[in-house]
């Protein structure tokens, strides 16, 4: 399978998802460079974690007018599968491709740490291999990952399943200190309604090696690799 | 208006003493004009020139069988086998942080960061050693609020982990705070790149943001003392630009790739003036550019501004002739400025041109080498004699040996750091095999088994009150972290910070240490392969604690040795290398118990200090170690705390028994030097003490790993707390004093 990574001028995550899919998963990757409108036959499309063009607008404000982003919205209306964490799911909402905004921490400074998720749906490419209900641990590293919608969005957002990861802790509880940025109603991460995006603000590719504290990231390109092999 | 006559308040002003300016009209054989004078002073100044430091510096160790690169290049350079070299250097940003804390730290980031990247490395890490007053003044809070954002909102955003550093606070550093920023790096060995100019006629191109007017002078400003009025002084501050930092590395390190560079060198500080002058002297060339062509974001920008502004992420390189256009090409890609704004040239000059008219010309190695150099006076303070003794007789035991524990885990010095290094991406690159909090900070290395071991250390209340022991301390614990991670010491950078050279005591302070940096380097077989020195810290007449601050490396050969200071294992036993003393001198309890800064550091035997990082590290390679943690600030006790606390939710507690018959609290929290504690599988006790005394070095065994208390008992006082409230005082000991 061969997942391409796009590249936008400050992305920063672009190379530890090659490490992970090449060196650990042994797959194939590729590096998608913005200015061109080329996905190079991908199988699943990357948006990595950093600050495209410096984010001194918001975040993924500008990125989304990127010559790549109208091919990869052309590939997710096709159904392809296109993941974005940290910076990439800012880009996702930014570009439409996803519902939300991601706002400002709540404790109004950057957060780089390690976080519980509980899993709320397996029903999606990304999580087949989880469990409802399962506890899974991954970093976090952003300084805007407050996620917010409206009040009628947010219900057809749950009403169809499509949020995906909540913060909680080790247990699964959905408590105050858990929350690690104020998003709403501890949302982590959320998918389209067709279900082939999905954005987070956690890092699956920090967790996927046990020597850097944790597997449970490896659960997401399993269950990636899976769909791709059954389609 | 321009004063078109060189005056004597004219020359004063830039900070050229007489007898300077009278050497520089001798090199020139004529008056200099205001460009030539600007030029002078700043490539002369303290900060750029050394002049008062480079007589000591002259003296320490620089040679080794892995040191690829000393001092004298952007930044020293290992070779770590497998073809690979390990690229670092530390720098201060003490001033302008000082004048403005985001910016100046921030930029402080941005500098170090293109020291390494210029040497053909990609940045992998950083590292920052902090020191401010106490936080109980707002003032003081508003500098350290400042500067750990500037870190953050620079380092996250150009995409280089901040993975480790220190930060002590003390009533002196209220007169000056210190930002003291490390960068490391890995280059392939058969690509690296110096900033020597080279090939006469090879295009000179300018790369990165426009020039304006930020950051005149600069180094001039970090060549004084302040006094109230420093704040005026914020334009000659920087600001930073993480992103077209990050655009410059991609694009650097892309062109590197190829054979179209000969030199490349960034424009810190004295910008255009530093980095031509510097490059074509460290090359025996000279270098001719036309300032007409200079990308500028101000329009009317004299000679004078152009030659001596520090806009940040801007970078000089020399091209191979014919290589332009692909030079162009790669750094358009990355939407940078590449113009061509001179050539090398044979003649040795420095000449500067405007459309074509000579504006200034001088010889380069002038400039870069020709600095005034100065025996300063030197002079111990009086103090020295009498104010600093310290009679234990006077010093009542505490009645409350929990109690104490407890202050000390409060203690901002202590206290847990997390608060602080949550806020940086520390976990970037999926290197970080042992995460900040420990003793030293792990990172794995590309393509292999190996891994990177790196510490930061220094004690400016040890070297306040003797400056030497306090400096080989200094190194021997960075080298000590290291070996507690499974590392095996290399090599040291290191940044200098003191108070103003021109006071004899200053300089003696500064001369010990570095004798200290001297000794104990040769001692570690630990060569030093650059620094930085930052001079005049201080206001109104008020220095700082003098501060060495080390920044160690080493090297594992197998990653599987990386080791935390953690207790990880219920029944583990708990075990110390070395020897307890009475000492209780400088000490971090008699500051917190007592407020005194008094006695004299704990002793050092660096023939010891060898012998016992040995056993550590023998011990850790045959992979009995479950923990290593160096006994320092707050000795056992604390020591033995901070083992007890790992990963919030995964603590874990200890009974320890303590003998020996010195004076309870110099056990409990007297900081003798050489000491690591371990934990093991009781079934591994007799092969470490096999280890153990084939280095000659005593061992003791001190009780046992588990539960949810901290027991620690002597033959006149015990200490038994639930963990619980350890976590309470050391996890919120910083957050407290910040009111948060």
């Amino acid at each position: 399978m061969k997942f391409g990574i796009v590249v936008f001028p400050g992305s920063w995550s672009q190379q530890d998802f090659h490490h992970v899919i090449v060196s650990v998963l042994k797959e194939d990757a590729c590096y998608l460079w913005h200015k061109d409108a080329d996905l190079k036959g991908s199988d699943c499309v990357i948006l990595p974690g950093g600050f495209a063009h410096g984010d001194y607008l918001r975040t993924g404000a500008i990125a989304r007018l990127s010559p790549i982003m109208g091919e990869v919205a052309r590939f997710a209306e096709k159904g392809g599968l296109v993941l974005g964490s940290c910076n990439g799911f800012q880009i996702l909402t930014e570009a439409g491709l996803l519902p939300g905004a991601l706002l400002r921490n709540d404790c109004l400074h950057y957060r780089c740490k390690w976080v519980h998720l509980r899993v709320e749906s397996q029903d999606t490419p990304f999580t087949g291999r989880m469990q409802r209900g399962q506890v899974v641990r991954m970093p976090i590293s952003h300084g805007e990952g407050r996620y917010y919608i409206d009040r009628e969005t947010f219900k057809r957002l749950v009403d169809n399943d499509q949020v995906i990861f909540r913060y909680c802790d080790e247990r699964g509880n959905l408590t105050k200190e858990a929350n690690p940025n104020g998003s709403l109603d501890h949302i982590a991460g959320v998918c389209n309604e067709r279900r082939n995006v999905l954005g987070l603000m956690p890092h699956p590719e920090r967790a996927a090696e046990a020597i850097l504290g944790c597997e449970d990231g490896r659960l997401m390109f399993a269950s990636i690799l899976e769909t791709f092999a059954r389609a | 208006m321009i004063p078109s006559i060189i005056t004597p308040e004219l020359v004063e002003s830039h900070g050229l003493t007489a007898e300077e300016y009278d050497r520089v009209r001798s090199i020139l054989g004529r008056e200099p004009n205001l460009t030539e004078l600007g030029i002078f002073s700043a490539m002369w100044s303290e900060h750029c020139s050394y002049k008062s430091s480079k007589v000591h510096l002259a003296t320490l160790p620089t040679k080794g069988p892995r040191v690829v690169q000393g001092p004298g290049e952007n930044a020293g350079v290992l070779d770590i086998g497998d073809g690979l070299a390990l690229v670092f250097k530390m720098e201060s940003h003490n001033h302008p942080s000082f004048i403005e804390p985001y910016q100046g730290a921030a930029t402080g980031v941005g500098g170090i960061i293109r020291d390494i990247f210029t040497m053909g490395a990609r940045p992998i890490a950083l590292f920052d050693s902090l020191r401010f007053g106490p936080l109980t003044d707002p003032k003081n809070r508003y500098l350290f609020g400042g500067v750990v954002a500037g870190i953050a909102g620079y380092g996250n955003a150009v995409g280089v982990p901040t993975v480790g550093g220190e930060v002590f606070f003390a009533e002196p550093y209220s007169a000056n705070p210190l930002v003291n920023v490390m960068c490391v790096g890995i280059a392939r060995k058969d690509r690296l790149f110096f900033a020597r100019a080279g090939g006469i006629g090879n295009p000179v191109i300018y790369v990165g943001a426009k020039t304006g007017r930020d950051g005149i002078h600069g180094a001039t400003m970090a060549s004084e003392s302040f006094d109230e009025e420093s704040e005026q002084r914020r334009p000659t501050v920087q600001v930073g630009d993480p992103f077209r930092e990050k655009l410059l590395i991609e694009a650097c390190l892309e062109l590197m790739e190829g054979d179209d560079l000969v030199a490349v060198q960034d424009m810190g500080a004295a910008g255009l003036t530093c980095s031509t002058a510097e490059m074509a002297s460290r090359g025996g060339t000279g270098i001719e550019i036309d300032l007409a062509l200079v990308p500028r974001r101000e329009a009317g920008m004299t000679p004078y501004e152009l030659m001596l502004s520090e806009s940040q992420e801007r970078m000089l390189v020399v091209a191979r002739m014919g290589s332009e256009r692909r030079v162009k090409e790669v750094f358009e890609k990355w939407d940078l400025d590449a113009v061509a704004i001179g050539r090398v040239t044979d003649d040795g000059l420095l000449r500067v041109l405007d459309h074509g008219k000579v504006v200034a010309e001088t010889p380069a190695t002038a400039l870069a080498d020709g600095a005034p150099v100065y025996r300063r006076p030197m002079v111990p303070p009086e103090e020295r004699v009498d104010g600093h003794r310290l009679d234990l007789s006077t010093v009542p035991l505490p009645d409350d040996y929990s109690g104490t524990l407890l202050d000390l885990l409060r203690s901002p010095n202590i206290a847990c750091k997390e608060a602080i290094w949550e806020r940086y991406d520390h976990m970037l690159f999926l290197n970080t095999v042992v995460p900040p909090g420990s003793d030293a900070v792990v990172l794995r290395l590309p393509g292999g088994q190996r891994a990177i071991a790196v510490s930061t250390d220094g004690n400016g209340r040890y070297c306040s009150l003797n400056p030497y022991r306090g400096t080989v301390i200094a190194v021997a614990e960075a080298a000590r972290n290291v070996v507690c991670a499974g590392g095996e010491p290399l090599a040291i950078t290191n940044c200098l910070n003191f108070g103003s050279p021109e006071r004899p005591t200053v300089m003696w302070q500064f001369a010990e240490a570095v004798r200290g940096i001297g000794d104990a380097c040769r001692a570690l077989q630990t060569p030093v392969t650059g620094g930085n020195v930052s001079l005049y810290n201080e206001t109104s007449g008020n220095a700082i604690f003098p501060t060495p601050i080390i920044g160690m490396v080493g090297l594992l050969h197998d990653v599987a040795h990386a080791t935390g200071q953690w207790f990880t294992t219920e029944g583990d036993l708990v075990a110390i290398l070395g020897e307890t003393l009475e000492e209780l001198g400088a000490s971090e309890y008699l500051a917190v118990r007592l407020g005194l800064v008094r006695g004299e550091p704990p002793s050092i035997d660096l023939a010891r200090e060898r012998a016992v990082q040995a056993a550590c590290l023998g011990a850790i390679r045959r992979g009995i170690v479950h923990a290593a943690h160096d006994c320092s600030d707050g000795g056992l006790a604390v020591a033995l705390a901070e083992s007890c606390m790992g990963r919030a939710g995964s603590s874990i507690g200890v009974d320890v028994e303590l003998g020996g018959t010195i004076r309870p609290d110099a056990l409990l929290f007297g900081e003798s030097q050489s000491r690591i504690l371990l934990s093991l599988k009781e079934s591994d006790w007799p092969m470490l003490q096999g280890i153990a005394a084939s280095h000659d070095v005593p061992l003791q065994r001190l009780g046992r790993v588990g539960g949810t208390r901290f027991r620690l008992q002597g033959p006149t006082f015990v200490i038994d707390l639930p963990l619980a409230d350890l976590e309470e005082a050391w996890r919120n000991g910083l957050a407290s004093v910040l009111g948060r």
